[in-house]
């Protein structure tokens, strides 16, 4: 493998994403917003400290999610990436070249988010503001790579914004915002047990009452970013030099 | 004897329910620019397609340089302009060629050389969604030019450009012809005939005529390529039946 091809592939993508500046602000800055909305909305309540965590992931990971499956297709549809894959180029050094640039963006955005929600938004969770930190980027990277898989079952933007509802939603719904996961159904337990977003959400609403060590923590950050390397993997299987 | 470029044996393409070429014969020599003409629809970007390595569902043999079409060992030694220009909008013409160039292996000053070679210096710093159709195209051709590959396929790289700039598109291709390079080269309009050394006459996804364009007007007695092709397609007795048969495929 030559990982040149992965940086070089990666700093393509991010040189295009600066020559749109726009974009750039609203990738780096919604998520922010929206967790301001929310501690407005919950002001003189404890519902924010509560339920902010478990928020912070949802905002960037349906954002990086959205972009990066956006800007994939966009690849696709384009030729460029037709072209690309005549020359020395594998597909697996393309789809890394794309985590790692989004990867990125979505590290910023979360650094971003979760240092707005606690030194302006005043957020307070009874666990570690540090591993609420490496949570969040991790759900964020999980979010790109995930994007990156989806944009392979899509033929337009359109089916692609479909997909928020269709993939992302149903795993808000079962990850344990609403209710405990361990009060659902059994089936449904079971299955949000091999959906990626919960082990964010069990991560990040033990956080909020620190209600696990930082072991447990950690363990789910290795579940989150495993489920984040096979979405690049099998993003990168599903790629195809020859097209009809 | 010469070599043979590009060697097709029985290529036939599937493409959705239908069979688009139906067992095509053919040999693109070394260092001679090849006319692929034909209406649209004919074939030509399936046949191109096949070419480099893209397209699915081929059947039969087609070479490249004595490999299989598509092979790994041919993705530094040739060259693609897919008929629409497949160029990042959003980056600059340099920084396109920068890019492709590092993903070729080639030094970095050869995006320098392609610029002059397709005569872009002055856009290099334009962003690509800022220039005209006939830049497009050129920054589309210029990184196929990156690190000199030994076989340029192109896919109607003069539609829509003017007369001046298609004459120096042209030139260029011949100079890269007499320096080595194997060219092949579709185009709707015949016109362009005659400025290569072979043409293959796509009909249908059949190969109508293979020959020199002095031959094939000869051939014809037509006074331009424009009516020996009207003739070709004339004198065939079958191609009725031909094309309502081969149009179907199981
Ligand atoms: N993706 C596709 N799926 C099915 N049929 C296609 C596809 N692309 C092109 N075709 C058909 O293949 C035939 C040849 O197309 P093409 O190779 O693009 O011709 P040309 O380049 O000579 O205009 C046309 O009949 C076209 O409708
Ligand atoms: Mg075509």
């Amino acid at each position: 493998m030559r990982i040149q091809n992965a940086w070089r592939t990666a700093s393509r993508v991010l040189t295009q994403i600066a020559h749109d500046p726009r974009t750039l602000g609203l990738l780096l800055l919604v998520p922010s917003l929206l967790v301001g909305l929310m501690a407005w909305i919950f002001s003189d309540t404890p519902f924010f400290d509560q339920f902010g965590p478990a928020v912070l992931a949802l905002f960037p990971f349906t954002v990086m999610f959205l972009v990066t499956s956006i800007t994939t297709l966009r690849e696709r549809r384009s030729g460029t990436l037709e072209r690309l894959l005549t020359m020395p180029i594998s597909k697996f050094e393309f789809t890394l070249g794309y985590a790692l640039a989004f990867s990125f963006l979505a590290i910023l955005q979360s650094a971003i988010a979760v240092g707005f929600a606690v030194w302006v938004c005043g957020l307070d969770t009874k666990g570690s503001i540090w591993l609420l930190l490496w949570v969040a980027l991790a759900d964020a990277v999980l979010g790109t790579t995930l994007g990156l898989l989806a944009s392979a079952f899509a033929n337009s933007e359109f089916q692609v914004a479909q997909f928020v509802p269709a993939l992302v939603f149903p795993q808000i719904l079962l990850g344990g915002v609403f209710l405990p996961r361990d009060t659902m159904p059994d089936v449904l337990h079971a299955i949000s047990d091999w959906l990626p977003l919960s082990h964010v959400i069990d991560a990040l609403n033990a956080i909020a009452k620190d209600t696990e060590d930082a072991n447990y923590i950690g363990m789910k950050i290795l579940i989150i970013l495993a489920f984040a390397v096979g979405a690049v993997i099998l993003g990168s299987a599903t790629l195809r030099r020859r097209t009809n | 004897m010469v070599n043979s470029v590009i060697s097709a044996k029985d290529l036939r393409v599937i493409r959705g329910k239908h069979e688009i070429l139906h067992g095509l014969n053919f040999d693109v020599t070394e260092g001679s620019v090849v006319g692929l003409l034909g209406p649209s629809g004919s074939g030509k970007s399936t046949l191109m397609r096949s070419i480099v390595g893209v397209q699915r569902h081929v059947h039969g043999e087609i070479n490249v340089l004595g490999e299989p079409a598509g092979s790994k060992s041919l993705r530094l030694k040739l060259g693609y302009v897919s008929q629409s220009p497949s160029v990042y909008e959003d980056l600059t013409v340099i920084q396109n060629l920068k890019y492709f160039a590092s993903i070729m292996r080639v030094p970095r000053n050869d995006a320098t050389r392609v610029l002059k070679v397709t005569g872009l210096e002055s856009q290099a710093r334009q962003l690509v969604s800022t220039l005209s159709g006939g830049q497009l195209n050129r920054t589309s051709l210029a990184i196929a030019l990156l690190g000199k590959p030994a076989l340029l396929v192109l896919d109607e790289p003069t539609v829509g450009l003017d007369p001046v700039l298609r004459a120096d598109l042209w030139t260029l291709f011949r100079q890269l012809a007499a320096e080595g390079t194997t060219l092949l080269v579709s185009s709707h309009v015949m016109d362009e005939a005659s400025r290569c050394d072979r043409l293959l006459l796509l009909r249908n996804g059949l190969i109508l005529a293979d020959e020199t364009p002095a031959g094939l007007l000869k051939r014809t007695g037509a006074t331009d390529p424009d009516d020996a092709f009207l003739r070709l397609i004339r004198n065939e007795p079958d191609f009725d039946e031909q094309t309502s048969d081969s149009k179907r495929v199981a």
